[in-house]
């Protein structure tokens, strides 16, 4: 019997996931490397003061770190994991086998979300645990954080799925991939206040990253776990939610055009 | 004939890349329940019309019918009814045999049993090893399984057996066989001409987009009717005749040497003879 449209999309869902925890390397790059980043520079900045001299609650360079390092969590299992592995993919023709099938196109999208969005939600929580467990991060202690903690996350999520998935288009080969991706990684982080603080940069850097979703997402996610008052620190002197939202929003729209022209389910190389 | 009887029909075909004309006015008929092989260089435009036919690429011009159904426009439906077999072999990585046959399955209203078609590839005490430990011949035998395993009206072969060894083949060709018997028609393109006669029906040669020829394997260029080759040693010298009664020369001979013909051989031109120089005429006319 052929299945429902929902059960094949859960069953390719899972899949994505057996395929995705049994390979080593992606397990260690997309859900342990954050961590470990976490770690190494989390210990480094942990006797860095931020805030100005007397204001209480004072808050760390590490507390600042880890939030961006969430950030980032989020957008290496949304981005960088599907705009590496869908070319790898298209170039051993896992794709054009899926395509000669009568499996309709949006099962293999739908699969790639659920392994991303149960991907995400690790990384979130392993990530959320190190950093409870070492930073002084407290959870968030009302609903009203936890509302704002949810959007960003599933916001930014989606946005960063949806450029990765966009993004698949323009590696040539699988191979390439990571050369291509890590970097447009790396620069959004050091730009959008993951390993620096964003108010620090120079101005035509934090203008350059408030073009990306990291660094709302970043700032989301500052407003969650950081205090109120650490706010007026803020370029904008506020963490700014409604820009937030309004951004990330635009990219999930955006990512989505791009998704609709650029997708390619064959290699160049095949015509 | 009419279209019921064919699996395939194609005429005109035409496909162009940038300046490059790939195919250039395809004819092709291929009968439900037979085995066609298209032959051809790298390059000839065997890949481009097999992917036309797959719904794979869309043509510039020309009639195709695959099944009754145009593969540019065809959807689901259509794509139950056949099977592919890529060039290349897929990769699953982690996954387990089984799992990827039977994930494939469930794409399909009529899927035969997972576990039934792995043991017809012969890759049963395979069916729980991860796909990246099966050699070579293993993983196209899996490409098989999910060729089939929509029990296809009419199975796509690219290039199946390359990079087999000798054994492996044998083992694939019987295969095949087997699908033939219970009526699949299979469309192979191919670049070894044993396999072509072993497994085809009929073959079609392609070369530089065009059709050049379509005949059984045994009659392909005129190949039954071509004189025949004696030769035999005598004075230490290798010697030959080339002719059209073979039998007699072979009696005449066996007279002049009063038995025995020293290192004796009768050879007709193998496909592959026909086929070599079916391609030189045509690169000579150029």
């Amino acid at each position: 019997m052929s299945d429902s449209g929902l059960s094949l999309a859960l069953a390719q869902g899972g899949i994505e996931f057996k395929q995705f925890v049994r390979t080593r390397e992606s397990l260690v790059f997309t859900l342990l490397f954050p961590v470990m980043l976490m770690l190494i520079f989390g210990s480094i900045f942990s006797d860095v003061i931020i805030t100005p001299p007397g204001v209480s609650p004072a808050v760390t360079l590490s507390q600042y770190f880890v939030t961006g390092m969430i950030a980032s969590g989020i957008m290496s299992t949304g981005f960088q994991n599907l705009a590496i592995t869908i070319p790898i993919e298209r170039d051993r023709g896992v794709l054009k086998r899926y395509r000669s099938t009568p499996m309709p196109k949006w099962i293999y999208f739908a699969g790639k979300i659920l392994n991303v969005a149960v991907l995400a939600l690790l990384s979130i929580v392993l990530l959320l645990a190190v950093a409870v467990a070492f930073y002084d991060i407290t959870l968030p202690d009302t609903g009203q954080k936890w509302f704002t903690f949810a959007w960003v996350s599933v916001l930014g999520l989606t946005a960063c799925t949806l450029c990765g998935i966009a993004f698949s288009g323009v590696a040539k080969s699988g191979r390439s991939g990571p050369a291509v991706v890590t970097p447009i990684a790396l620069i959004l982080q050091f730009t959008s206040g993951v390993f620096f603080e964003y108010s620090d940069l120079p101005p035509w850097m934090q203008q350059f990253a408030a073009l990306f979703p990291l660094k709302w997402m970043c700032q989301g996610l500052r407003s969650v776990f950081l205090p109120a008052d650490f706010a007026a620190q803020e370029v904008g002197g506020s963490y700014e939610l409604g820009k937030v939202a309004l951004v990330l929003g635009a990219w999930c729209v955006g990512g989505l055009v791009l998704c609709l022209l650029g997708f390619r389910w064959t290699t160049r190389r095949d015509g | 004939m009419t279209d019921e009887e064919l699996a395939i029909s194609v005429s005109g075909l035409r496909k162009s890349y940038r300046d490059n004309q790939a195919v250039a006015g395809v004819d092709l008929a291929v009968r439900r329940g037979e085995v066609f092989a298209l032959l051809g260089p790298n390059g000839a435009g065997k890949t481009t019309t097999v992917e036309i036919l797959e719904g794979f690429r869309q043509r510039d011009g020309g009639d195709v019918s695959v099944l009754g159904v145009d593969p540019a426009k065809a959807g689901a439906d259509w794509r139950k009814r056949i099977g592919i077999v890529l060039q290349g072999t897929g990769e699953f990585d982690e996954l387990k045999v089984g799992e990827v046959v039977r994930h494939f399955a469930r794409f399909y209203p009529n899927a035969s049993d997972p576990a039934e078609v792995i043991e017809r590839v012969g890759l049963s005490d395979k069916a729980n090893s991860r796909t990246h430990t099966l050699s070579g011949g293993q993983k196209r035998r899996l490409d098989v399984a999910l060729g089939i395993v929509n029990r296809p009206e009419l199975l796509f072969l690219d290039e199946p057996t390359t990079g087999f060894d000798p054994a492996a083949r044998r083992e694939f060709w019987d295969l095949i066989r087997q699908l033939s018997h219970q009526g699949t028609t299979i469309l192979l393109t191919t670049h070894y001409l044993d396999e072509a006669e072993a497994l085809a029906d009929r073959v079609g040669v392609i070369n530089r987009g065009a059709m050049v020829a379509v005949s059984t394997p045994a009659e392909l260029g005129g190949r039954h009717q071509a004189t025949a080759r004696v030769g035999w040693r005598e004075d230490g010298q290798a010697r030959f005749e080339q002719t059209d009664h073979p039998t007699d020369a072979v009696r005449r001979l066996s007279e002049r040497f009063g038995g025995e013909v020293p290192e004796l051989t009768v050879t007709r031109p193998t496909l592959e003879d026909i086929y070599l120089e079916m391609l030189g005429e045509k690169e000579e006319q150029q």
